[in-house]
């Protein structure tokens, strides 16, 4: 067991190792920083001297190791645009970003897992096929187009919800939530509706044709032909055999959904990473947007990490293979 | 009171070409202790029967007609909730393949303990203290430290045995068994039949065993009855069925199945399956005579056509980017003789290493030592023999499963002519299509086959296209692994005449690949056992069947089912032609 989390530990650092090269990639290929940073009347030797001190007059490889370091020891820089560190920065934004994110899993897994299992144990039922039509549509809407759909109902039409902002947080330490008020909540609930409606879709369509291809099987049959009840039937012996590809599946997406938090971000002026990211952009603000890189594909690999480890606790024939 | 009492059950399946009946009139009387063999070929409807008694029967399957009353209480109106009830508690089933019929996420013990508490009102600890006794009632052994074991830990026997063991946790009155042994070994197959036997008598269950093996039928079974295209052929005591069957079609079927104990000069065939001669036989002729004609075959070349010796293979199982593989040495050491127009029959169990021979004699496998003399020219164990030497023409294989063996997006004449274009065998295209259809002819098939596709042929048609591919490369060799496996008898019988008539006729040697130890018996000159990976014993076939050398040969020939009491198939077959 230690062998594979210690496998999968460092195909993690390859994969990090590449997605920083491609962050320190937009340092050098992405218009000329010192450029970005002084003005047009800077003397020549100054902006040289600027130059030498941020150290991009070195070979690449050493500036790419420099830049490792920082990364490694979370020493992140300063922002282009607005001279501040960017772990602060970053810091800042991350919880809104998180709880957004999280409550939109946790929207999309409530709903999404019960409603693939009953359209997978009543497949011909009228409900089945209303659920899997209403949330094709949802699947088949881009995001800022429901997002925009459930501003202008919810909030313009009938005035219960705020259109944009977090609303009322309360702090705790570093960490500002909207998970303890009634203000926060009425917030956050229409970005993460907006956020969740994909992964629903996704997490129900895949729990549902899991579900189908476990029925098949020889010993789902064999536990019918045992008399066994039909709720162990359908959770003990056909959802569980469901789980590996769904957890898979639910991991990759919360990492994609911190990924395009950005458009629903934007769209409801929720103050998280995404929104950072699309005004670094704006602004050609390279470091914030290579940090931002690098945090995301921290996540992923977290997250991806954390799916293998399930895998053990889900499957003894992983086990086995990882024991062996 | 008969425990269960079918009468003329009529089973239809929805299709897209309309409603089909898939069991028609069928009807059994099966008493408590009783083993009832419900045997046929594929689509007879056996399995059809089995599940219409649990109500499983697959999606378009309808009850038409007729009754199944068990213990007098009539099944075919109980509502869906009611039969579920009975499932389990009163009637029980046994699949076919003990890999996929264990929930694999669950221990043994779980799923013990979890039906016998859906069906009596024991307490979890007595339960378990059931559970334990169930499996060492199967002859699990060690049972008290084994069943917090998951499926995967046990072996495919001692997996069947958890499967009965599951069966019986309720007490059942009725298993139905479908094919219960056909995915074992014979060892373990002798084994777990006498165990169903052991359970039958002793607890008083009735047992329905749906089987296409008239081995497993005369090893256990007390009735029997033949189903053909989901009619009843013939019913009666097994004894006096498989002595003395007075349906022509269960004469002929048994006529078809090989025995151990002696050999035929041909297969008795079903008379009306046979291949279509006559009108074609033109084409066949000169096929025959195309084959016959191969530059060289003048200058008669004698002696070994293969001679193997050390051959090795090993292969790397498991493993990872970072982790470490496992070695699985599956030959060891093995050497092998064949010389022209002979048959050498490779037999042994599952895993023994007999394919992987096969594959290294091709060059798919590459071996780790070994040395290969064609014709007593040596020959690379790799992958690497160039693409023309004439030994890639001339050693052919016809594969176990006709139905991955043909690429199904051709068509089957680019199929048999694939050999013809790349050795260039042919001047053009028109000799092409003529040596194809009449290969096709020389294995019976219609000209026509060639603008079809494979699937639109049954299993046997698709392994005489198969043979028809390989002898359209003239090859002086052909390798058969597990030929018939995936194959009716009657089918079978065809295709194994079919092998003789070309060895015959062109002077081929074929190595034959089998488990089937009758099989083997009809089509060898010389056998070979394999075990592990090793090579135990080699001779003369009849001396090999008379009295074999090796205690493991000796086991694999006790093992296998018997069919002494069936009538002698010279004697079936004479009474089918009359």
């Amino acid at each position: 067991m230690i062998s594979l989390l210690a496998g999968r530990l460092a195909q993690s650092i390859f994969v990090m190792l590449a997605v920083a090269a491609l962050a320190f990639a937009l340092f050098r290929f992405v218009g000329d920083p010192v450029a970005q940073m002084v003005g047009q009347e800077t003397a020549i030797e100054d902006q040289e001297r600027l130059r030498e001190q941020l150290g991009l007059n070195d070979p690449a490889p050493v500036q790419f190791l420099r830049f490792l370091g920082d990364m490694a020891t979370a020493d992140f820089g300063y922002s282009y645009r607005t001279r501040q560190p960017i772990g602060e920065m970053i810091l800042s934004r991350l919880p809104a970003t998180l709880e957004l994110a999280f409550v939109s899993l946790i929207i999309s897994l409530l709903i999404g897992v019960p409603a693939g299992i009953y359209t997978a144990i009543h497949p011909r039922r009228a409900a089945s096929s209303a659920i899997l039509l209403t949330t094709l549509a949802g699947i088949s809407a881009p995001t800022f187009v429901i997002g925009i759909g459930l501003i202008t109902l919810f909030g313009v039409q009938l005035g219960w919800l705020p259109t944009f902002g977090r609303g009322e947080t309360v702090t705790l330490g570093w960490w500002k939530s909207n998970l303890f008020t009634l203000d926060g909540w009425r917030s956050l609930i229409l970005p993460a509706l907006t956020l969740g409606v994909y992964q629903l879709t996704l997490t129900l369509r895949l729990v549902r044709s899991e579900m189908l291809e476990v029925m098949r099987t020889d010993y789902l049959k064999f536990a019918v032909a045992r008399g066994l009840d039909w709720r162990a039937i359908h959770y003990r012996h056909a959802f569980k055999n469901t789980l590996a590809p769904v957890v898979t599946i639910v991991g990759l997406q919360f990492g994609g959904v911190i990924a395009f938090a950005v458009v629903t971000e934007s769209v409801f002026q929720w103050p998280g990473m995404g929104l950072l990211f699309l005004d670094s952009i704006r602004y050609v603000d390279i470091p914030v947007m290579s940090v931002y890189l690098v945090l995301i594909g921290f996540l992923f690999v977290l997250v991806n990490l954390v799916v293998d480890i399930l895998y053990l606790v889900i499957d003894p024939r992983i086990r086995a293979r990882a024991e062996g | 009171m008969a425990l269960l009492d079918i009468q003329d059950l009529s089973v239809s399946f929805e299709t897209r070409f309309g409603k089909q009946m898939a069991v028609d009139g069928y009807g059994l009387s099966l008493e408590r202790g009783e083993i009832h063999g419900l045997v046929g070929e594929s689509g007879a409807g056996k399995s059809t029967v089995g599940a219409a008694i649990l109500g499983l029967l697959p999606g378009g399957g309808q009850i038409e007609g007729g009754s199944i009353r068990l213990d007098g209480r009539e099944l075919v109106d109980l509502s869906q909730r009611d039969w579920h009830r009975l499932r389990g508690a009163k009637i029980s089933m046994i699949f076919q393949d003990p890999q996929t019929s264990l929930n694999p996420l669950l221990t043994i013990e779980e799923q013990l303990v979890e039906t016998i508490l859906t069906h009596t009102k024991l307490s979890e600890a007595k339960a378990k203290t059931r559970a334990l006794s169930l499996l060492e009632e199967v002859g699990i052994r060690d049972a008290a430290a084994r069943i917090a074991d998951y499926p995967h830990q046990f072996s495919g026997g001692m997996r069947q045995r958890v499967v009965i063991a599951l069966a019986l946790c309720s007490e059942p009155d009725l298993i139905i068994a479908d094919e219960p042994t056909t995915a074992l070994d014979v060892a373990v197959q002798k084994q777990v039949l006498a165990l169903i036997r052991r359970l039958a008598t002793k607890r008083g269950v009735g047992v329905l065993l749906i089987t296409h093996d008239m081995g497993v039928i005369a090893e256990i079974t007390d009735t029997v009855s033949v189903l053909r295209d989901g009619r009843l052929v013939e019913a009666g005591e097994t004894n006096r069925v498989l002595g003395a069957p007075s349906a022509p079609y269960s004469r002929s079927l048994i006529a078809s199945v090989p025995r151990v104990e002696k050999k035929v000069a041909r297969f008795p065939q079903l008379s009306d399956a046979g291949p279509r001669r006559g009108a074609r036989s033109d084409l066949a002729q000169r096929g025959a005579e195309w084959l016959l004609s191969r530059p060289g075959a003048g200058s008669k070349r004698e002696g070994d056509i293969l001679d193997l010796q050390g051959l090795s293979v090993s292969f790397r199982s498991g493993g990872g980017l970072f982790r470490q593989s496992r070695v699985v040495r599956a030959v060891k050491d093995v050497g092998l003789r064949l010389a022209v127009g002979e048959t050498l029959g490779l037999v042994g169990e599952s895993g023994s290493g007999k394919s992987t021979i096969a594959k290294a004699l091709v060059g798919v496998h590459k071996a780790q030592a070994g040395a290969l003399r064609y014709f007593g020219r040596p020959l690379a164990l790799t992958e690497k023999r160039p693409a023309r030497d004439p030994s890639r023409r001339e050693i052919q294989m016809i594969f176990q499963d006709p139905y991955s063996s043909l690429n199904n997006r051709w068509k089957v004449g680019a199929i048999v002519s694939e050999p013809l274009r790349f050795h260039g065998l042919c001047k053009n295209r028109r000799e092409a299509a003529a040596i194809t259809t009449s290969m096709l002819a020389l294995v019976g098939m219609d000209p026509d086959a060639v603008g079809k596709y494979p699937h639109q042929f049954s299993g046997g048609q698709r392994q005489r296209i198969a043979i028809a591919r390989a002898l359209a490369a003239r090859p002086a060799l052909m390798i058969c692994d597990e030929p018939t496996s995936a194959l009716d008898v009657s089918v079978q019988a065809q295709i194994l005449n079919l092998l003789k008539d070309i060895q015959d006729r062109f002077g081929l040697a074929i190595l034959f690949i089998s488990h089937d130890l009758p099989v083997v018996r009809q089509m060898s000159d010389r056998v070979a056992v394999m075990q592990n990976g090793v090579l135990v014993e080699e001779g003369a076939a009849d001396a090999f069947y008379k009295s074999p050398r090796h205690d493991y040969s000796r086991m694999l020939l006790a093992q296998t089912p018997s069919l002494d009491k069936l009538a002698d198939p010279q004697i079936l077959a004479a009474q089918t032609v009359a």
